[in-house]
């Protein structure tokens, strides 16, 4: 004969679910119902005028350039340093794994500031901006410029993609890469054919955080960036118009970060997507 | 020879995985690196692929030297000890995978694998994954996919170590008639001694990273030159000295000796056909019998030492405690890094009579 029990729930149990839906809900849902809520208190008329601000409309466009441009150089990065940490066995090689850790670890706030140091006017690598600009022609400024912005950024997010890469480019080990070169593979066909169908997902999934992180930095841009309308990013715009302290600036405000919480859903949902695929394909 | 190493050493730091490793395997033969893990077999055999770099040393296939060709260009395939099969391509995709990269026409393509999956007999599972096959099935792909390009040496690390001890036997013999109808010259590698008896030309004993002696199967199981040989080939049991054996009164006291079971007769009295073993034999008595399958293991005491021989099933039982003639036809005396045989001296008298 079969008893069939029912799952009852003690009582720390339940205590220790009610801590953890409280804590969800004041943690994470509750700040982002009050920006929603804060932007559209003065109105759909005034929340459309602030979203499609001139300003707005700039600091988005500085955002997705400075997160679309870090993404590739990030992701080319952590494929070329992921294929390097995990199919080669060479000296130094903890202390490479630890130094491109090392944007974690670091205040954005200070590798902003040195940036800032760096490249101006008395920076040490100002000669050779100055050099670059001197023999090709050009006007790159990399301090208080759309280029600083773009710098801050890929500095902030520079790990994330990798992070991702390491455990999946471990599990694999290097056996199938070995099969394909004494088949008379060459590198890059060894990494399509054999490398990336393993990765794929992971790599996704790496993308997404790293967009994600992105979008959001605040510090190290804020070092960089002192244009309103030219070079300020959706969180330093969200920060003017806060700091500006009138009540209309302040609605407007929570307007412009509901973009900023728009796009983490979106990258939520693809990090999601990415994360359920990376378990279905082991 | 087809395969030649010449004086090859690799060090990994501290550890010296080849020592001086000089060897060669003659065209069509298939030859095997026998020894425990850690005598550096399967780095030797990852030099000759050109997976790994000898610090010192040579190489020549087919006397041209390969020391600075890049392995997917020696011309070798290899099968390795997990298949490495790719996981993401089918099984057709995985044989192809050679001919692909030698940008070979599509009806050419087509022509060889489908030839090769009805060599390895797995028509019909073309479009299965590597997940969805049994480890036997997996070790046929990665014997096709690594002859598909049409390789003129064939390297196998470890073939059998990953099938269960039914299949391993079957796929052995399967793996061997492969090897003879293909005519590929061929090396593997194993630590399993009755695997390379039954399968290789040649076999090379390997170490702590040096050769200790090679040769073909019946050389090396019959005159093992050294004590480690001696003990790896074959299932032996070392004792010091053969007190009151009649017969090697002239071994030293103390002598360190090998004895092989297939070289101890154990038999009744009333045995015809070892009458004349029997007034030269010794009185030992059964300590033990264990079951082995195809023979029976017994341990028999002896003027206080314990020998094993092998007894077949069909012969008299036998019980534990039962007295029996044991007859010794020949030891191995170890002396330093030599072994010597030295037969029983009655044994001259058994043949003049």
């Amino acid at each position: 004969m079969k008893q069939t029990k029912k799952a009852r729930l003690s009582a720390g149990q339940i205590a220790l679910i009610v801590i953890g839906v409280l804590f969800f809900a004041v943690m994470l849902v509750w700040p982002l119902v009050e920006v929603l809520y804060r932007a559209l208190k003065g109105g759909w008329a005034l929340y459309w005028s602030a979203v499609t601000a001139k300003t707005t409309l700039s600091a988005l466009r500085v955002t997705l350039l400075a997160a679309v441009i870090a993404l590739l150089v990030d992701t080319f990065f952590a494929l070329a340093a992921s294929w390097l940490l995990t199919k080669f066995e060479f000296r130094g090689k903890s202390v490479l794994t630890t130094l491109i850790d090392i944007p974690f670890s670091i205040s954005p706030v200070i590798a902003g500031l040195a940036f800032i140091m760096m490249f101006g006017r008395s920076g040490l690598a100002t000669p050779v901006v100055n050099w670059f600009n001197d023999t090709f022609g050009t006007d790159i400024a990399l301090v208080f410029s759309i280029p600083g912005v773009v710098l801050a950024t890929i500095f902030v997010t520079f790990p994330y993609v990798l992070r991702e890469l390491l455990p999946a480019m471990n599990l694999q080990g290097c056996a199938e890469e070995e099969a394909a070169a004494l088949l008379g593979a060459g590198g890059f066909t060894i990494f399509r054919r054999v490398t990336l169908p393993h990765i794929k997902w992971p790599l996704i999934y790496g993308m997404v955080l790293c967009a994600a992180r992105a979008f959001g930095e605040f510090g190290a841009v804020y070092a960089v960036s002192k244009a309103r309308g030219e070079t300020f990013t959706l969180p330093l715009e969200v920060d003017a118009l806060y700091m500006s302290g009138g009540a209309e600036a302040i609605t407007q405000a929570f307007a412009v970060s509901s973009l900023l919480v728009l796009l983490a859903l979106v990258m939520l949902i693809l990090k999601n997507i990415a994360e359920w695929r990376a378990k279905k394909s082991y | 020879m087809f395969i030649e190493t010449r004086q090859l050493c690799k060090r990994f730091d501290d550890y010296e995985a080849a020592k001086d490793i000089t060897f060669g395997v003659e065209q069509g033969k298939m030859a095997a690196l026998l020894g425990p893990s850690g005598s550096g077999k399967t780095t030797i055999l990852r030099m000759i692929a050109g997976l790994e770099q000898q610090d010192s040393g040579d190489i020549l296939i087919n006397g041209k030297n390969v020391n600075d060709v890049p392995a997917g260009e020696r011309g070798i395939g290899f099968v390795f000890q997990n298949y490495a099969l790719f996981r993401y391509m089918n099984v057709y995709d995985n044989i192809a995978f050679g001919l692909k990269v030698q940008k070979k026409s599509k009806a050419e393509i087509r022509a060889r694998v489908t030839e090769l999956i009805q060599l390895i007999g797995l028509v019909g599972l073309e479009k299965r994954y590597p997940n969805q096959l049994s480890g036997g099935q997996r070790q046929r792909v990665a014997f096709a996919r690594a002859i598909a390009p049409g390789p003129s040496l064939l390297l196998l690390d470890e073939p059998f170590a990953a099938i269960d001890a039914k299949v391993r036997k079957e796929l052995r013999v399967w793996l061997r008639d492969m090897i003879v109808q293909v005519g590929i010259t061929s090396i593997f590698v194993t630590h399993d001694q009755e695997e390379a008896l039954e399968v290789a030309d040649d076999i090379i004993i390997l170490n702590e990273g040096h050769i200790e002696q090679m040769g073909t199967p019946t050389e090396i199981y019959l005159h093992p030159q050294t004590p480690f040989v001696a003990q790896f080939a074959g299932n032996s049991s070392v004792v010091e000295g053969l007190p009151g054996f009649r017969g090697f009164e002239k071994l030293p006291k103390g002598q360190k000796i090998l004895i092989r079971p297939e070289f101890v007769d154990a038999f009744k009295t009333d045995n015809l056909q070892m009458q004349p073993y029997a007034d030269r034999a010794e009185d030992g008595v059964v300590t033990g019998i264990s079951f082995r399958g195809s023979s029976l293991e017994v341990r028999l005491k002896v003027h206080g030492i314990t020998l094993l021989t092998n007894r077949s099933l069909e012969r008299r039982e036998i019980r534990l405690g039962e007295h029996m003639n044991v007859f010794l036809h020949r030891v191995y005396c170890i002396e330093g890094e030599r072994t010597q045989v030295v037969e029983n001296e009655l044994l001259k008298d058994i043949s003049m009579e």
